[in-house]
């Protein structure tokens, strides 16, 4: 199952903290993640990165975006 | 290096170069942009504190507001929204005043200061990396200031016009040569400052930069502890590297703890100062400086914390608590130790509902 997760609304650094908890542990596959603002966006966006998922718009709505990171 | 490092580090040096290019043009030493401090002189010059030294409408605060504004808009990023517990954020924004005119500071002047060769601010970046890490905990623990949403437009105007108020009475009392309506410094630091258009100028362009680049130096510090991304970062050691070189260039540099311009040498009282600065400025998502610019894109939430930084410069002026350059008072000690506690306190409690 694709694991989706909503951090709009939330101040940072909370969005990208909790990807990070999301992560801590799953195997590999896609995530999906919705963010609604460039900082997040960005910020999850490095942080996947760095963790070795490939990462993409999914869906961007205005501001709310949902971002595709994959893995393996 | 990426695109993005290009955007913070030319965002960091900018403020830098103008960091100090300020001073030489007018403002006080080693402020020549300064979140806090310049909230306090806007306070005085509205009249709600009668510190008689600390009274001017700073334009540089005016601009950054503006200048994130315009970036906000012409990017397609202004976007109003509000809603995550405004009253809490209004009392951690006075927290963080109450922290910040201890060290005589906001964290982004505390690299001004170092950059000039003021070894206090080691002391107070120390305590703002304690600070940082103390609010990182908070999180972790599951604190929460709650969702913002998107509201209707007039919420996310209503700082941004607010500022422009400022704006029209900044011009007008140029204009009028000093309009009565405002107070203003005749001596101290207040009275001293850059031409009113240079400084409003030098605001514009800081704000829409560090819109660009999301520019935070409480964020640089958080980011590179909890997820080893070291980003914004690079955007505060190259205000450092701006600031030091055009120091430098222009004579500016003297190093050492004493004799330093607006500063004090009680290092405990740095320490606690800038770690309540940073511990607050955590919980509220962002350094005084980043809460500007996120007010500027429409952020009522930030709007709300600003000016809560505002009513706590009048706190600290109308109950002595600010420090000085001769040292810190015993109002201010016990404001900072209740402060914090009352900071911990919304820390340790704060939940999403």
């Amino acid at each position: 199952m694709v694991l989706e997760l909503d951090f709009r609304g939330l101040s940072c650094p909370l969005p990208v903290m909790r990807t990070k908890e999301a992560l801590t542990g799953k195997p590999a596959g896609e995530v999906l993640i919705w963010v609604d603002a460039a900082a997040p966006k960005q910020n999850v966006t490095r942080f996947l990165t760095s963790q070795g998922y490939t990462v993409t718009v999914a869906e961007e709505n205005g501001c709310d975006v949902r971002l595709s990171a994959r893995k393996g | 290096m990426t695109k993005q490092d290009f955007g913070v580090i030319g965002t960091g040096l900018v403020i830098g170069v103008l960091g100090s290019l300020l001073v030489l043009w007018g403002n006080p030493g080693n402020m020549g942009y300064c979140v806090a401090c310049f909230l306090r002189d806007i306070a005085g010059s509205l009249g709600v504190h009668r510190a008689g030294v600390v009274q001017y409408l700073r334009p540089e605060v005016i601009g950054t507001v503006l200048g994130g504004m315009v970036a906000a808009i012409a990017f397609r990023e202004f976007r109003p929204r509000g809603g995550s517990a405004p009253l809490t954020r209004f009392i951690l924004g006075m927290m963080v005043v109450i922290g910040a005119l201890m060290f005589l500071g906001c964290p982004l002047r505390a690299v001004l200061r170092l950059g000039g060769g003021d070894l206090n601010a080691v002391t107070g970046l120390l305590g703002l990396v304690a600070g940082v890490l103390a609010g990182v905990q908070l999180l972790k623990r599951g604190f929460n200031l709650g969702r913002s949403r998107r509201v209707a437009a007039i919420h996310g105007w209503l700082f941004p016009g607010f500022v422009l108020l400022l704006l029209v009475l900044a011009l007008g009392g140029f204009v009028a040569g000093k309009d009565a309506a405002l107070f203003f410094s005749q001596k101290g630091p207040g009275s001293q400052h850059a031409p009113l258009l240079v400084s409003l100028g030098a605001g514009l362009l800081i704000g829409f930069l560090a819109q660009r680049s999301r520019f935070c130096l409480v964020g640089g510090v958080r980011d590179a502890f909890v997820i080893k991304d070291f980003y914004l970062l690079k955007g505060l050691l190259a205000v450092f590297v701006g600031v030091t070189l055009t120091n430098l260039a222009l004579g500016f540099v003297n190093v050492g703890f004493t004799g330093q311009p607006i500063a004090h040498t009680q290092h405990v009282w740095n320490f606690l100062g800038l770690g309540l600065v940073g511990l607050a400025s955590t919980l509220i998502g962002g350094c005084p400086f980043r809460q500007l610019v996120l007010a500027g894109e429409g952020d009522a939430d930030a709007g709300a914390a600003i000016l809560g930084m505002l009513a706590g410069a009048a706190v600290a002026h109308n109950f002595l608590t600010a420090a000085a350059a001769t040292g810190t008072t015993l109002n201010g000690q016990i404001a900072l130790v209740g402060a914090l506690v009352i900071t911990l306190l919304i820390g340790l409690t704060a939940r999403e509902a």
